[in-house]
């Protein structure tokens, strides 16, 4: 296992730079996920990182060891494709020891290496069979074998389970969460599906535009997202956002509604922000505090509800476990906890707390 | 689904009609050698001689310079084949996987080899040839035959190669190949229709060519057999019976070869219509 480092790392096609500057220190065990909507460079990075796209500007190490120049097959690192990639010719034996073969490793300690990936992925019955012969979770999991079976120093994942379905995708996740528990792999994890970030990652690398928007724990980016990209993007349903404009600690929403924040923020009196709050934490108050919306349209979940509200002629989303909400009449009137509102300057960045 | 029965014993007539037309041509190929020489034009127009004879075969075979013939073609037609797919292989792998320089210009150059009609380079090509000793041999017919079908085998190539996915040799690679054992371990043989097809098409094209083979070749040591043919033409008479024979010998290597590749051929000529 090793740790990755990249830093001041570029990429340019020509004269369209797809990734800016971007550092990252992967340790040694750790699990990164890189989430982003589509174009966003995640994956990108991920087959820099594999070799399989070069480097136009700074530098990558693994284990301390430079590899800007080095040809995939010496870095020692393994990939899962989002197409799992299995050679059609060889059968599922076959795919999962073609590295231990290439490396010139003796044949018992091949056979030895496969039978054990193959019995902790319950492949063992499948052996025998062509990539062909196999349903799409099972050639997923040949595809971790041939993973596994190498002990690389890291594990490369590229949206391994888009191709599943969603009750297939939920279990290999556990799967892939349970074998990182297991191996200790350093593992960086390509997604566009937030929920694998969260709950698969030690940290998650947020990307927007060839730029990496933030880095952190999973609950510390839906906690405290550092601008607005990533608010909307951590979270389903996806955060409100509201004009507003500060003073003196507290915000004033377009229809004259005041929020006194818990903190006074870094930010002069008067400025633009953006006030934004998640739909799980808008709180549905009786008539006569709050403020009133009309309800466009109801989305019964079945773990909770989704209400579509337009206020002031804004979509805007409350997500609520009370079936009551079901009954809400065409007109609601909601509230927002002040200790939920993220604020955000006119840039989009996150306003932090005035020092005191 | 109900299928209702005219419209399918319609489709079946039309099929078989077609097979018919296309087949009869080689009917009576094979009939007429096995007609014999006085029945050939004494009975007229008829579907089968009212006696048949072998003996056309066994003077083909004995007395005339068939089996030179023969041999010569095979020689030429599997060595063109053979290179020719070999070099399309790799210069359609090229075509497909890099971008380099001067790939627009080699593409459009290669194209521009094919708009010619042979027969005007001909003269060039005998005046090439003939300093180098390349005329009436064999190596000289290799030569030609490779330089004129490589460009159109290296598109067919270039599409088998397209349609295999690239995250094939990636994964091969990061498995640790370099990019040839990639392509030899796991490109290659995923291509095998694609080389079935090549091989069959550069093949057939080799065997039945006539131009340059007339006029890159005089007497009958290094003549194919589509030349070959010609013999039995002589200025006074055609001697049908023989020809007919001659040819009927000149299908079986044709045949048996796309026998051969016909699993794959069927695999390659579709490969990539459809998912899965």
């Amino acid at each position: 296992m090793a740790s990755i480092d990249i830093q001041n790392v570029k990429k340019a096609y020509g004269h369209v730079q797809v990734l800016h500057d971007i550092d990252l220190q992967i340790k040694d065990g750790e699990f990164v996920v890189l989430v982003g909507p589509s174009g966003c460079g995640k994956s990108t990075l991920l087959r820099m990182i594999a070799g399989l796209e070069g480097v136009t500007g700074g530098e990558m190490r693994i284990d301390g060891k430079r590899v800007n120049e080095l040809h995939p097959k010496d870095r020692d690192i393994a990939m899962v494709f989002q197409s799992y990639a299995l050679y059609p010719h060889m059968n599922v034996a076959g795919n999962m020891s073609y590295s231990l073969k290439l490396r010139k490793i003796a044949k018992e300690k091949i056979a030895a290496a496969v039978a054990g990936a193959a019995s902790k992925l319950g492949l063992d019955p499948l052996l025998e069979r062509r990539p062909k012969a196999l349903s799409g979770g099972q050639r997923q999991r040949v595809a971790m074998g041939r993973a596994i079976v190498r002990q690389p120093k890291a594990f490369l994942f590229d949206e391994p389970l888009s191709n599943l379905d969603a009750r297939l995708r939920e279990q290999m996740r556990a799967e892939i969460k349970k074998m990182h528990g297991d191996l200790k792999a350093t593992s960086i994890y390509v997604t566009h599906d937030q929920i694998e970030a969260m709950t698969l990652a030690d940290r998650i690398v947020a990307m927007h535009g060839g730029v990496v928007q933030q880095v952190g724990a999973p609950l510390e980016l839906y906690d405290r997202p550092a601008n607005l990209f990533v608010a909307g993007f951590i979270g389903s349903p996806g955060m409100n956002f509201l004009d507003a404009t500060y003073s003196a600690g507290a915000v004033t929403l377009k229809d004259g509604t005041v929020v006194a924040l818990p903190t006074p923020l870094a930010i002069a009196d008067g400025a633009k922000v953006t006030v934004g709050i998640r739909p799980e934490h808008v709180v549905m108050s009786g008539e006569g505090s709050g403020m009133a919306a009309s309800v466009d349209l109801v989305e019964p979940t079945g773990f909770g509800i989704i209400l579509h509200l337009s206020l002031h002629g804004l979509a805007f989303k409350v997500f609520t476990l009370d079936r009551a909400a079901l009954s809400a009449g065409p007109n609601v009137h909601v509230s927002f906890p002040a200790q939920h509102l993220h604020v955000f300057d006119e840039k989009g960045d996150r306003c932090v707390a005035a020092s005191a | 689904m109900k299928t209702s029965l005219l419209p399918t014993i319609a489709h079946r007539l039309a099929i078989f009609a077609y097979v018919i037309f296309a087949l009869f041509p080689l009917y009576w190929l094979f009939k007429v050698s096995l007609t014999p020489n006085d029945l050939l034009y004494s009975e007229g127009v008829r579907m089968w001689p009212s006696r048949t004879t072998w003996e056309h075969y066994s003077f083909v075979l004995q007395h005339s310079a068939f089996p030179t013939f023969f041999k010569n073609s095979l020689i030429v037609s599997g060595s063109t084949a053979v290179i020719v797919t070999i070099c399309a292989s790799l210069s359609g792998y090229a075509l497909s996987r890099f971008n380099f320089r001067a790939k627009y210009w080699i593409v459009g150059l290669m194209l521009l080899t094919q708009m010619f009609p042979l027969v005007m380079l001909v003269a060039p090509i005998f005046k090439i040839l003939t300093p180098l000793g390349l005329t009436n041999s064999l190596t000289g017919l290799i030569v030609v035959y490779t330089a004129f079908n490589v460009p159109f085998a290296t598109f067919l190539m270039q599409s088998f190669f397209d349609g295999i996915p690239k995250d094939l040799e990636e994964a091969a690679m990061i498995d640790g190949a370099t990019k040839f054992t990639a392509f030899r371990e796991i490109i290659l043989p995923l291509t095998l229709p694609g080389i079935a097809a090549t091989l069959g098409f550069v093949f057939t094209a080799a065997w039945s060519e006539l131009l340059f083979a007339l006029m890159l070749i005089n007497g009958n040591n290094a003549a194919t057999f589509p030349v070959g043919l010609l013999t039995f033409v002589s200025k006074f008479s055609v001697d049908f019976g023989q020809m007919m024979a001659a040819g009927v010998l000149a299908l079986i290597p044709a045949a048996l070869f796309f026998l051969l590749i016909q699993r794959y051929l069927v695999q390659g000529l579709t490969a990539g219509a459809v998912k899965g």
